[in-house]
């Protein structure tokens, strides 16, 4: 058997993947294994080469719409770095931050797909951007403890959390009422 | 540290450490995928940005010293010869993708290797933290104070809905990537691990192994890591991991017993061949070298073989790669030398390991 990769030598690593349930088979040459980082942490751009290959599942939505819109999406082009939707599509690479904005509409499906149905982070928040964003977000987060405290009648804990809650709040409105928000 | 301290050796200091389960978790690692605020990314091509992200990494990073990651170290891969970065590619402290940014590309590195970003990878950073044996929570806890010194002097691309921007929609919200090794040789002979591997693509985990002519797993190492990035907090991404590898590394210790009690005798005739092989082979493949080295791995955490540290495994395997293997031969070898090179530094390094003891 022939490498895939480079279509010369004698295919010796044969290399099986599966992301998320679908099965996908690799044959390498030694060189070319080694080159797309074959037991090596720091390269996933074989697993998601192959994964952003399927990324796309609107492509039968798009193929329904008039086929001058088809070619307007195509072309819309982000003012961050001028990548247009094409390339996009083609890459499965943005250029810049500006492109999550520009491409926003058409970004959901895919943010699904790779992402098991989700579309909202609710990870990590920079310090400096999210002071307020941070104490919402936590704000959000104690009222669901809050909710199955009462819930288990475990009222001395839901007491120390609702006073957390009310001084969250102050703090957010004092901030706002400062103005450096 | 210098540029040569990170090439001539093979076995990172971080790595000498014993961790949790290393019996059967040879390495954790996080990966934060980051970028800077209206800079356009690595994949626009834009060399001018790219520069100024260098420069930012270089004034402000470079020969820092944070907490117990101490000194940071900046390597430019314009500066390096090929076969370094290749070392530095099989050291895991670059991507083969970073290698060929000779313009723009660059990491810092920490004093014990544990710690390195790579600078104008896909992403401005890719954050790197890696732990032996099982560590995720600990190793996630240092990723995000890493990321907050980083933080202190850099503002990052981020928004309220999608999270950290990053240039591939894989990686967007928390840019977390989380990835567990594993040496799972008992579950690879016993089969099970074409039952597994699927049960855990179910749950949105990611298994890559590398496979031979048949069906054992290259080495038997598998990878397993997190999927999703978009919607999960890093403390339950890493959570989810940590359940399923517990899971995993279990399956794998009562195989173990299974195997013992069924076969022992067999197991350890082919635990003791192959380590014959590499103690004796003339000339040996990287597969085989690989095959072998898991078998021999495997008697020693089976208390079969005594006498040889731990750590062979992963030592050479990273020893015994291409690029390691041409550093040491101070030249570029053909693949036949290059067997042959092999054989002779497993040897020697078999041979090191008596001497000790
Ligand atoms: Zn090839
Ligand atoms: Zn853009």
């Amino acid at each position: 058997m022939q490498c895939q990769k480079c279509q010369q030598h004698e295919a010796s690593v044969h290399y099986t993947q599966v992301v998320n349930g679908q099965k996908k088979e690799v044959h390498l040459c030694e060189q070319c294994a080694h080159e797309e980082g074959y037991m090596n942490f720091t390269n996933e751009s074989l697993s998601l080469h192959h994964f952003l290959t399927n990324m796309f599942p609107f492509d039968q939505a798009v193929n329904q719409q008039p086929k001058e819109q088809v070619q307007r999406d195509q072309g819309m082009t982000c003012e961050g770095c001028g990548l247009t939707y094409a390339q996009f599509r083609k890459k499965g690479k943005f250029g810049c931050s500006q492109c999550y904005e520009t491409f926003d509409s058409y970004l959901n499906p895919i943010f699904k797909r790779v992402h098991s149905g989700n579309t909202e982070h609710v990870g990590k928040i920079p310090k400096r951007i999210g002071g307020q964003l941070h104490k919402r977000k936590e704000i959000d987060q104690l009222k669901k403890e809050l909710q199955q405290l009462i819930e288990d009648e475990n009222f001395e804990e839901a007491a120390d959390i609702r006073d957390r809650i009310r001084t969250l709040k102050q703090e957010i409105a004092e901030s706002e009422k400062g103005g450096d928000a | 540290m210098s540029l040569q301290d990170f090439i001539n050796d093979a076995i990172s200091p971080w790595m000498n450490n014993e961790g949790n389960d290393s019996d059967i978790v040879l390495s954790t690692r996080i990966r934060l995928a980051r970028n800077l605020e209206q800079v356009p990314f690595p994949t626009s091509q834009d060399q001018a940005s790219q520069q100024k992200v260098l420069q930012h990494v270089e004034q402000e990073f470079n020969e820092q010293s944070y907490e117990s990651f101490k000194q940071f170290q900046l390597v430019k891969m314009g500066e390096l010869e090929p076969i370094e970065k290749r070392v530095l590619v099989e050291k895991h402290l670059i991507s083969p993708n970073l290698a060929e940014n000779t313009e723009t590309g660059a990491v810092l590195i920490s004093e014990n290797e544990q710690a390195s970003i790579m600078v104008n990878e896909e992403d401005h950073l890719r954050i790197q933290l890696y732990y032996p044996g099982f560590e995720l929570s600990e190793a996630l806890q240092q990723a995000q104070k890493l990321d907050d010194w980083f933080e202190e002097r850099t503002r990052y691309a981020f928004d309220e809905h999608k999270g950290y921007l990053t240039s591939c929609p894989t990686n967007v919200g928390t840019g977390l990537r989380a990835s567990i090794m594993m040496h799972l040789p008992a579950l690879t002979i016993t089969n099970q691990m074409n039952q597994i591997v699927p049960e855990i693509n179910k749950i949105g985990l990611v298994v890559r192994g590398i496979y031979g002519e048949g069906s054992e797993a290259l080495g038997q190492l598998y990878q397993i890591s997190n999927q999703m990035t978009l919607g999960k907090s890093e403390e339950d991404i890493v959570e989810d991991l940590k359940s399923v590898v517990k899971q995993v590394i279990e399956s794998e210790r009562k195989a173990r017993e299974w195997v013992m009690q069924q076969s022992g005798i067999q197991l350890e005739d082919r635990i003791f061949r192959s380590y014959g092989v590499l103690a004796h082979s003339r000339i040996i493949e990287s597969k085989e070298a690989a095959k072998c080295l898991s078998d021999v791995r495997l008697g020693i955490d089976l208390g079969l073989i005594k006498n040889v540290s731990k750590n062979i495994l992963n030592e050479l395997m990273v020893l015994t790669q291409p690029g390691f293997l041409q550093h040491y031969a101070k030249k570029s070898l053909h693949p036949n030398e290059r067997d042959w090179f092999r054989a002779n530094l497993i040897r020697e390094r078999l041979q090191l390991e008596q001497y000790k003891n």
